[in-house]
């Protein structure tokens, strides 16, 4: 359960202030699809990284499953991603010199999973996206489908509650892009939260709930 | 997150770009090899040196005449200083614990042995050279202890001298002169070899009171005391002054331990050692420098995967000690092999080069290992604190 009360967000450029995000309010509940639209620069991905906790706010509340995780050490905010929440990026954002294998592990690895276990929990990972063959490559070594299957494979290691997704299909042709969202959704249809950023109308009306965002407000939820 | 993971993702990015991890590495490892390779050499100096000073034992106290003052003057002074007499060494000779007691006088005189003659050193000594200066006897026998007044005119040759005289014969029982007086070869010296310039295998020895006759001296130049070796040394050097106090009057004469002498020049040789290996730091500061340059750079460069991984719930000491962990991985790396290369240079020197004076100074090679390390963090640290520091949504952006 994530909720919003009155989030803001405002940045100082040149002198001046700007409003990326104004007084958002938003409840978003377990199993939910939902996909955040709006032209670039309406303050989405502000939005996404508030949610994210990668960012905090200049003023409101947020409450994960009940609990007010606005204002909690870094370590902690990162304790609560590592756990809750899995991110897929647009650029994918893989390690270079990791093997798939090992860029699906880092999540386990990051929380002191025993590497016997780790290995174990890979395997099932890989076998399950369809990347069983291609462990040992290096992200440079696979195509952009295949790296954004690694990413989400990455992304659900650690069995997350909450799926966000900035632009995951922005680097993708048509078709693998059509690919990775059956993927998102399938995940979606077994109780993950699937949070998405798109410009893209085509993918952003197939989620249940649509919010848009214009000028760091929400203009429409539905 | 284990630390074990910490160290194979550190050296999984070290050996993605082996490349500049070897340069870097090659920085530390020359500068460590240069530092034991130099206090191998200072330290193989200062077990020479301390070698060429304990040749003659260690139990040795040395008593010379006149005082040194600290207005500089010892002989000018002659009239209040009594020479240091032959009766003088028969009195130390009485004291407890002495097991030798050796007066010394040299000289330079002519030696003639038939037609053959030239000029060198003459030592006037007695009977006991060989315990106390730890100077076996080749052949023949040292010179006696005789009564000061009525010695006998026997001699003693180095080695080299009865080489020179004596080529192809046995020199014992053959008369020689020294400085126109006539003794009779009683023995021959084994080779020692020089010391400190002097050639003790150029040497004739004779009893140190008929040297004094040829010399035309009152007093001897010098007295050697032998002590038991489970003698204190100050014990006996006190009772020596008391002695020499109470036979001359006053304190006029100056004792030296072979353990003072021993621990100035030891002192003087370690901070050579010491010296040198400030020298040798100086190419491991330029290590140093290296290891900083290429951490910099990396942390630059992964700051994507830095924005990554805090993204993915790693917390800031995990990127801390992983950027950490490269940095002393270098230098460890660069420690070792830089031991390693040393050790190979010196093992390799002491084949080729026999006589090198090359020690291993084994602390100051722990010492280098250690200061890899240490090296390692040192570098590594504002580098890490850098990335660590970065906020995980701008080091995302990165790309």
């Amino acid at each position: 359960m994530i909720s919003l009360r009155k989030i803001s967000r405002h940045y100082q450029q040149g002198g001046q202030q700007l409003a990326a995000l104004q007084d958002i309010d938003l409840e978003i509940g377990p199993g939910e699809y939902i996909s955040i639209m709006g032209p670039s620069g309406s303050g989405k991905s502000t939005l996404l990284n508030q949610i994210a906790l990668l960012d905090r706010p200049t003023s409101g509340t947020y409450l994960l499953h009940g609990r007010d995780v606005t204002g909690l050490p870094d370590d902690e905010q990162a304790r609560i991603r590592r756990e809750n929440m899995g991110f897929v990026f647009q650029f994918f954002h893989l390690i270079p010199r990791l093997s798939a294998a090992e860029n699906i592990e880092i999540p386990l690895v990051l929380s002191g999973v025993d590497s016997v276990l780790r290995k174990q929990q890979v395997a099932k990972a890989m076998l399950s996206f369809g990347l069983q063959d291609r462990s040992t490559h290096r992200p440079d070594q696979l195509s952009g489908g295949e790296c954004q299957r690694v990413a989400i494979a990455r992304a659900t290691i650690m069995h997350p509650g909450t799926l966000l997704a900035d632009e995951p299909t922005g680097n993708l042709d048509q078709a693998t892009g059509k690919q990775v969202i059956d993927l998102l959704e399938q995940l979606n249809r077994q109780g993950v939260t699937l949070i998405m950023v798109t410009h893209d109308p085509a993918i952003g009306e197939r989620a249940s709930r649509r919010v848009k965002i214009v000028d760091g407000r929400i203009s429409s939820d539905a | 997150m284990r630390s074990t993971d910490h160290l194979r993702l550190a050296a999984g990015a070290i050996t993605a770009h082996p490349a500049r991890s070897i340069l870097t590495v090659l920085g530390i490892m020359v500068g460590i090899a240069a530092v034991i390779l130099l206090t191998a050499i200072g330290e193989g100096v200062r077990l020479y040196v301390l070698a060429e000073f304990t040749q003659f034992g260690t139990n040795l106290i040395a008593v010379f005449p006149g005082r040194n003052t600290t207005l500089g003057i010892s002989g000018a002074t002659i009239s209040t200083i009594r020479p240091l007499s032959l009766d003088d060494a028969t009195a130390l000779e009485r004291l407890d614990q002495v097991t030798a007691v050796v007066p010394v006088i040299q000289g330079n005189a002519r030696i003639e042995y038939g037609k053959l003659g030239r000029r060198s050193m003459v030592l006037g000594v007695g009977a006991g050279v060989p315990e106390a200066w730890q100077m076996p006897v080749a052949s023949g026998s040292f010179l006696p202890g005789d009564n000061p007044g009525t010695a006998r005119t026997y001699a003693v040759l180095g080695d080299r001298m009865r080489k020179e005289l004596f080529a192809g014969v046995n020199p014992l029982g053959k008369r020689i002169r020294v400085g126109g007086d006539r003794f009779r070869v009683i023995g021959v010296m084994a080779p020692k070899g020089q010391m400190l310039g002097f050639d003790l295998d150029d040497t004739v020895y004779l009893p140190v009171s008929r040297a004094m006759e040829i010399f035309n001296r009152e007093g001897v130049m010098e007295i050697d005391i032998l002590y038991e070796s489970k003698a204190r040394a100050a014990y006996v050097e006190q009772r020596v002054r008391e002695l020499l106090i109470a036979r001359h009057g006053s304190e006029d004469f100056s004792i030296v331990t072979q353990d003072q002498m021993l621990e100035v020049l030891d002192s003087i040789m370690n901070i050579l050692t010491l010296g040198v290996a400030a020298i040798g730091s100086i190419s491991l500061l330029v290590g140093a420098v290296g290891i900083i340059t290429i951490m910099t750079i990396t942390v630059t460069e992964r700051t994507a995967e830095i924005g990554l991984l805090r993204a993915l719930g790693a917390r800031r000491r995990n990127i801390l000690l992983l950027f950490l962990g490269e940095a002393v991985l270098l230098g460890g790396v660069g420690g070792i092999a830089g031991t390693g290369l040393a050790l190979g240079i010196i093992l390799l020197l002491q084949i080729l080069v026999t006589g090198l004076p090359l020690e291993i100074a084994w602390n100051y090679v722990t010492t280098a290992l250690l200061f890899s390390l240490v090296i390692g963090i040192l570098s590594g640290i504002a580098p890490a604190i850098r990335a660590a520091a970065l906020h995980p949504l701008e080091a995302l952006r990165a790309e």
